[in-house]
């Protein structure tokens, strides 16, 4: 299997032994993906089934912890876990019928879950989070082993996606074999909440439906030019004055519990504070940030990026992301650094000024670059690391060691991977999963065929892409309509990230993507009924409006 | 209507006028003033003037009355001590509705007048209108009249609009075949289209891929046709809900059965209804369009057309008869024979005509009108003077508007859609080019200008359903309302925009997830159940 990333450790012996194993001997089963039933996704590394079927009931089935798992009822992941898997696998089902008897056959009464290593229950999943489980599904127990509770959580939904109800209705699941463990470490949601508010109600949903696709980062784009609803404790003014209106703001508790909501489905929350430019927002709540433009000798009264030549800025800056590197525990903060427009700071008799003293001629990137370095100085010395988007490498002569570039540019965006990983750099590659560019038809089909190593370069390079993100900016979505826009056109992404590179084929793609479609759906609903009693099939799909048909085809 | 130079100094007048900005589609005529009159929540009341001929007890006026009592207001109980004393002249506490022709349980038609007066000033307040469809769009006019205040009052400006749509047929067809849509998805959907002032649904029930209209006649059509018999079904109950729910809100209910092609649903119940293809001499198992060789066929269609007359009031019903494929009747050796004898040669659109023909005969005869899709036109059906032409192709075999020409110098009546097909589409606002199409904007007569009846917008389901409807739809289809609607010269961008955004955040508040159009907020944005 391909290793990849940061040069964090290994995935221990034991699993990996398991996991190379698996890839000799099974790899064939899985990729060919030749069980033409096969309803999971996205597809695991190696799927053994049988045509042996066990059969499951409501009423006697549990989850529970192996005798010699480091993790116990102690572990409250693992716990909330159990009970929301319990409902997408029997919730549905319940309302509409009472328990049902179970037809002859073998029970499979119990999942047993192991833990091997220190099960990590109360930390905050990483980049470097092992995500890799093993699943044997065999009566009357089976047993599902993971290294850390983040591989617990994948193994989980494998799971649920194992079991179907036959045609009479009773819960089946076929004896199987599954060890999986992720393609690349960073799978990643790009969400804006600058452009149009999003509820929390409705990023709690983004992270659910992440969950069921694997996903495990939430890029949270949290401010931009519109509006900055991030409630700054030091800097208060700055939501006051800088959000839509006082309801259209994030509190520190929303942000808690938007943190807490994410972890417990193993994702990260990375949270992008997007300078110098795309700003405007800032400049309400934050007198003499952004740079006065000026029309001839006097001001005009509009402003421009972030000011790069005063201290006050930095000063500001620095208290500001020393806030932010307390209140979102990931270890990387997005700095932003796209688009910045120079006409302003052209403009700007003071920045001239600057320039000329700094040596800097009529080069406006060499000023970028000099705030963009200030700026990944100051979040290093916070002990943090930074992701940027591509203009700072590209716009910079020499870019210091140390940020992790994510590529957006859809053009010739292959050469930017090539150029980016030849300088050393880590790279996550967003430029084709612009979901936010929507078209007639199936374009799933296009973010399914890309790859993520299709650049040329060396081996070496081409392990230094951690992984891709899939972007929905905001400009036209917002919760009336993000839901059926991100899925399932973002599970491609989510499939291409963490299947094998073999997996590509679309006849099966679309099959499976369907049924996962349609489960989607049923697990939506699951989490906010509008009302238990007397609900009925035809009434869910009109309640929950939640994902995106992709070609004629029945619920 | 005043002279139109007098009416654009009104409307911009008007655009300036605070609240009044609020209002979609903009009426025909208004006047506003700053002048605002309070609305009291708890007191306020929709009363029939003493000399109108409708009066309690009629059902589509007295259920009007409730539903925006509570649109404005919501169903929350106001606690407010009653104040003593009169009415002073700055507070409204009534909207006097005036109706000039009795008549509130039939179905609204093509011909049913919209027209209405509004005016609220010192003296009055009220609403005046020939028929109770008028006295509707009325309704929905004042409702977006009305506004509140940061502090919570109600107010609205002294205001006087007359108003009447351009065109009498201004409609939105959904797709029930290609997904199904849930019986709430339908009757949510009605109860858009008549804040847009849309007066007919277009119901393309049936298709290729399923038939989820369960025929009394013929039970197999959906026992066999739909995607699931127990659920993915309309009953004949179903029907009649939509149709009552639809006239309630002065909407017609225009039912497409589209033939021949677009049939392969209809197949397995009704065997021998589709034609066999042939690979070589023998049948491959698949089907083509309706078989037009055989009488079977149009014994089948005409007791099944007797039905769908019965079932759909309205006068007209769509037949359809688009994208007819010939390679299947061409492969088969029983429709070859049968050409032979017709004398058709290898034209086998002289056979689309002859199927058309007979089946118009057998409509014609229960009493009913039709519209039928351009090909039909464009393959020189020979069909009745009355029938009505459906556009949709954009640019084969010759760019819509010419299309919309050519058929109304043969001096039919026309209906424009093919600019408006909202399942298709692409990044950023294409609402502006939906809005900025001119459905007279092609050479013809004054003649040939009447008679183009209207539009439709058009949403197919190959790529939606009951997930996506809502915000695919909303507010999309509000422009295409627009343009059917109000005065050929509201086209300016800015103010349309500035409304259409308003009118958004309204669709919100009442509860529509309608999809935003740019950047920006709602006071009350849509919360996810």
């Amino acid at each position: 299997m391909e290793h990849r990333g940061l040069g964090w450790p290994r995935l221990p012996r034991l699993l990996e032994l398991l996991a190379a194993l698996a890839v000799q001997a099974l790899r064939a089963s899985a990729i060919a993906a030749a069980s033409p039933d096969l309803r999971l996704w996205p597809m695991p590394l190696s799927v053994q089934t049988t045509p042996r079927v066990l059969h499951l009931s409501p009423d006697n089935f549990v989850f529970s912890h192996s005798p010699t798992s480091k993790a116990g009822p102690s572990c409250s992941l693992l716990q909330e876990a159990f009970r929301r898997y319990y409902d997408y696998i029997f919730g549905f089902y319940k309302w509409h019928h009472g328990s049902a008897d179970l037809r002859v056959g073998v029970e499979l009464k119990q999942l047993q879950v192991s833990v091997v290593l220190d099960p990590e229950c109360d930390t905050f999943p990483k980049i470097s989070s092992d995500e890799s489980y093993t699943l044997l599904v065999r009566g009357p127990v089976a047993s599902l082993t993971a290294n850390r509770v983040w591989g617990v959580l994948r193994g989980l939904e494998t799971f649920s996606q194992l079991i179907y109800q036959d045609f009479y209705g009773t819960f089946t699941v076929n004896e199987s074999n599954i060890v999986d463990s992720p393609r690349f470490p960073h799978r990643g949601i790009l969400i804006d909440t600058s452009r149009h508010f999003l509820s929390v109600k409705s990023i709690f949903k983004t992270l659910d439906a992440m969950a069921f696709n694997k996903f495990n980062v939430l890029h949270w784009h949290i401010v931009d030019d519109p509006s900055f609803p991030y409630q700054s404790v030091t800097f208060p003014g700055l939501s006051k004055k800088g959000s839509y209106s006082s309801s259209h703001v994030y509190t520190p508790n929303d942000v808690r519990m938007v943190i807490e909501y994410a972890r417990l489905r193993g994702i990260r929350i990375v949270p992008e504070f997007d300078s110098p430019g795309h700003t405007q927002s800032w400049g309400e709540g934050q007198k003499d940030l952004l740079t006065p433009c000026y029309n001839g000798k006097e001001p005009s009264g509009a402003f421009g990026p972030i000011n790069p030549i005063w201290n006050t800025t930095y000063s500001f800056l620095s208290k500001f992301f020393k806030e932010i590197s307390t209140v979102f525990p990931d270890e990387f903060i997005h700095l932003g650094g796209d688009e910045v427009d120079f006409d302003c700071w052209a403009s700007n008799p003071e920045i001239q000024d600057f320039m000329r003293d700094k040596g800097f001629g009529r080069d406006f990137k060499k000023l970028e670059s000099f705030y963009m370095q200030a700026v990944l100085d100051m979040i290093s010395a916070i002990n943090k690391n930074s992701i940027v988007w591509q203009e700072v490498f590209d716009d910079a002569s020499k870019l210091m060691p140390g940020p992790v570039i994510q590529v957006w540019k859809v053009e010739d965006y292959t050469q930017e991977q090539s150029k980016v990983t030849e300088a050393g750099f880590p790279v996550i590659l967003s430029a084709p999963w612009y979901l936010d560019w929507i078209s007639y038809g199936q374009d799933w089909k296009h973010y399914y065929a890309v790859d993520p190593l299709s650049f040329e370069g060396s081996q070496e390079q081409k392990k230094l892409v951690i992984g891709g993100e899939a972007c929905l900016w905001g400009e036209y979505v917002d919760a009336t309509n993000l839901s059926p826009r991100l899925w399932p056109r973002a599970s491609a992404v989510g499939e291409r990230l963490w299947s094998h590179k073999d997996v590509r084929g679309l006849e099966d793609a679309y099959r499976r993507l369907t049924i996962h479609r349609c489960r989607m759906l049923r697990h939506s609903c699951l989490l906010f009924p509008l009302s238990v009693d007397g609900i009925t099939t035809l009434q869910f799909t009109k309640t929950c409006i939640f994902d995106f048909p992709f070609s004629t085809s029945k619920l | 209507m005043a002279g139109s130079t007098l009416w654009f100094s009104l409307l911009l007048a008007a655009a300036f006028a605070g609240r009044a900005t609020a209002l979609w589609p903009w009426p025909q005529y208004i006047q506003t003033s700053e002048r605002r009159y309070t609305i009291f929540p708890y007191s306020f009341q929709f009363q029939y003037h003493v000399s109108s001929a409708a009066q309690v007890g009629c059902s589509v006026l007295d259920e009007a009355f409730q539903r925006y009592r509570e649109l404005l207001f919501g169903s929350v109980s106001f606690h407010f001590p009653q104040p003593m004393g009169k009415w002073h002249t700055s507070e409204k506490n009534s909207l006097a509705i005036l109706v000039v022709t009795p008549g509130c349980d039939q179905f609204p038609s093509l011909e049913s007048v919209e027209n209405y007066t509004l005016t609220v000033n010192d003296e009055q307040c009220l609403l005046l209108s020939e028929t109770v469809w008028g006295a509707l769009r009325g309704l929905e006019t004042f409702s977006q009249l009305v506004w509140r205040s940061p502090e919570g009052t109600f107010y609205i400006n002294k205001t006087e609009i007359e108003d009447f749509p351009r065109f009498p047929h201004r409609g939105l067809l959904l797709d029930t075949s290609r997904h199904y849509l849930p019986l709430a998805s339908i009757l949510d959907t009605l109860d858009v289209m008549a804040y847009n002032k849309f007066n007919v649904f277009h119901w393309h029930l049936v298709d290729d891929s399923s038939f989820p209209y369960e025929s009394f006649t013929f039970p197999d059509l959906t026992k066999k046709g739909s995607y699931n018999p127990a659920t993915h079904i309309y009953t004949a109950q179903d029907v009649k809900e939509v149709i009552e729910y639809a006239r309630l809100r002065g909407i017609r209910v225009l039912a497409e059965f589209d033939t021949p092609g677009h049939t392969l649903s209809w197949g397995p119940g009704v065997p021998g209804l589709l034609t066999p293809c042939y690979s070589g001499s023998h049948p491959s198992g698949t089907f083509g369009p309706v078989n037009p060789a055989l009488n079977n066929t149009y014994e089948f269609m005409s007791t099944f057309f007797l039905e769908i007359s019965s079932v759909f009031p309205d006068f007209y019903l769509h037949l359809g008869g688009d994208e007819v494929d010939f390679t299947c009747w061409k492969s088969n050796p029983d429709i070859q024979a049968f050409m032979k004898k017709k004398g058709f040669g290898e034209d086998f659109k002289k056979l689309e005509s002859f199927y058309i023909q007979k089946l118009l005969d057998i409509v014609s005869a229960y009493g009913k009108g039709y519209v039928v899709w351009q090909e039909v036109f464009d393959n020189k059906v020979k069909v009745q003077p009355d029938t009505v032409i459906q556009v949709w192709r954009e640019e084969m075999p010759v760019r819509y508007m010419k299309e919309m020409e050519l058929v109304t110098r043969a001096g039919f009546r026309a209906l424009l859609s093919a600019p408006w097909y909202l399942n298709h589409i692409t990044y950023g606002p294409d609402w502006k080019k939906i809005y900025m199409v001119e459905p007279l904007a092609f050479e013809g007569s004054p003649e040939q200008n009447a008679l183009v009846i209207g539009g439709e917008a058009c949403m197919w389901g190959e790529y939606v359903d009951s997930t996506n409807l809502v915000p695919r739809l909303w507010p999309r289809a509000g422009a295409v309302a627009e343009r059917l609607w109000s005065n050929k010269m509201v086209t300016n961008l800015d103010f349309a925009y500035k409304r259409l955004a308003h009118f958004r955040c309204e669709l919100l508040r009442r509860g529509v997830q309608a999809q935003p159009l740019s950047v920006g907020y709602c006071d009350m944005e849509f919360e996810q159940t």
